[in-house]
């Protein structure tokens, strides 16, 4: 059973507020450099893009390289246009692709 | 000749200040490397949502909830001393003796003792390589402990050491803390028996002061970014066992077990601080 990703949202927010989303992602990001105990080259396998859609519109993107840690944390600031539901994708290397939504509720 | 001893000698006071001067420069550098360090773990815990070891608190909860094993049933009626199901607070009093078993055990002996007992998994199979190796997430077996403890967040310390049995680890742990032995002629006290030491750049606790131990004890089970997965208090031990070069101690053991039960002593009345995070 693997994690699913942890989203982290302000619980009360107001139209206009710019607020931080924080995400964490379950991933072994390997850079395709290491060698296994049998001196074997571990494959590449990235997470190369992080993307976040607000009411299906993008409003972050980041594009992740071998320098980025295991299991990484991405956040980023956004102004609230309002209520609605952000869309959350991190694509890996050969095209899989992780989604994940969460509601921003809006006072 | 008397000029020769002269050059003699100054040569050798510029070799002296010269060391010194080296000696100085070497500890300055040790106090920044430190400091670095230290900004390096403070970024690192500044924002608990930062820690990845949360994902594994969700993946020990969900598999907590789900029904497993050949029995196909989840862990929801697992006593883990405050009666079955019941997991706020219930790492606090740990580790604790259980009149089923008929032993002390610690958090993760105890969701082992509940995957064979309730959930019908093969004791040996679960002791099969339980801890994982670098890159690899944590097992369930300690993702499931991790969630456990991450439920006595905020809580203190306070197993009561009362019952016989619990007091007997009490006193087996506090004997191999100081008990040297194994090729290298190591104790647990060896390395943790000073405040102030350190293994490469990583400062070690100094078990006897509660201070130190409070600390230290309330961030296990941690995230480790080194080998990017979440390392248990079991899994602790077993690599200290490595490294001090002794056959290898077996997760639940009575040997981890007394020794988690004297660092719990140490550390009683410190604050739960789970997942911590290590370098």
């Amino acid at each position: 059973m693997s994690a699913r990703p942890r989203i982290r949202l302000p619980d009360s927010v107001s139209i206009g507020d710019v607020i931080e989303i924080k995400t964490l992602m379950a991933h072994p990001m390997e850079t395709g450099t290491r060698r296994n105990t049998d001196g074997t080259l571990v494959s590449r396998l990235l997470l190369h893009t992080f993307e976040a859609k607000f009411r299906g519109r993008e409003v972050f993107r980041a594009a992740l390289h071998t320098g980025t840690a295991a299991n990484p944390f991405i956040s980023f600031f956004m102004k609230v246009p309002g209520p609605g539901e952000f869309e959350f994708t991190w694509v890996e290397d050969g095209g899989a692709r992780t989604i994940e939504r969460s509601a921003l509720k809006v006072s | 000749m008397k000029s020769i001893r002269n050059k003699v000698c100054a040569a050798a006071l510029a070799l002296i200040s010269a060391l010194a001067g080296t000696g100085q420069a070497q500890q300055s550098s040790n106090d920044s490397i430190a400091r670095e360090l230290d900004t390096y773990r403070s970024m690192m815990k500044s924002d608990p949502w930062s820690n990845p070891g949360m994902l594994d608190v969700d993946r020990g909860q969900a598999l907590w909830k789900t029904p497993e094993g050949p029995n196909n049933v989840s862990l929801e009626q697992c006593d883990l001393g405050l009666g079955p199901g019941k997991v706020d607070g219930a790492f606090a009093t740990l580790p604790r003796y259980f009149t089923d078993a008929d032993r002390v055990m610690d958090v993760e002996a105890r969701v082992l003792w509940c995957m064979e007992k309730l959930q019908g998994f093969e004791r040996v199979k679960l002791l099969t390589r339980p801890h994982p190796s670098a890159g690899m997430p944590v097992k369930d077996l300690g993702a499931i402990a991790t969630f456990v403890a991450y439920r006595s967040n905020a809580r203190s310390f306070s197993a009561t050491f009362s019952h016989p049995k619990e007091k007997e680890a009490l006193a087996l742990g506090e004997t191999l803390f100081f008990r040297r032995t194994g090729p290298m002629d190591f104790a647990c006290s060896t390395c943790h028996g000073e405040s102030g030491r350190r293994i490469r750049l990583q400062p070690l606790p100094f078990f006897s002061k509660a201070e130190e131990a409070r600390k230290i004890l309330g961030e296990w089970p941690a995230y480790r970014v080194s080998t990017a997965h979440v390392m248990t208090m079991q899994h602790r031990i077993y690599d200290c066992f490595w490294q001090m070069r002794l056959p290898e101690v077996e997760l639940g053991s009575d040997i981890s077990i007394a020794l988690i039960s004297y660092l719990v002593k140490q550390a009683d009345g410190g604050e739960i601080k789970i997942p911590g995070m290590k370098r």
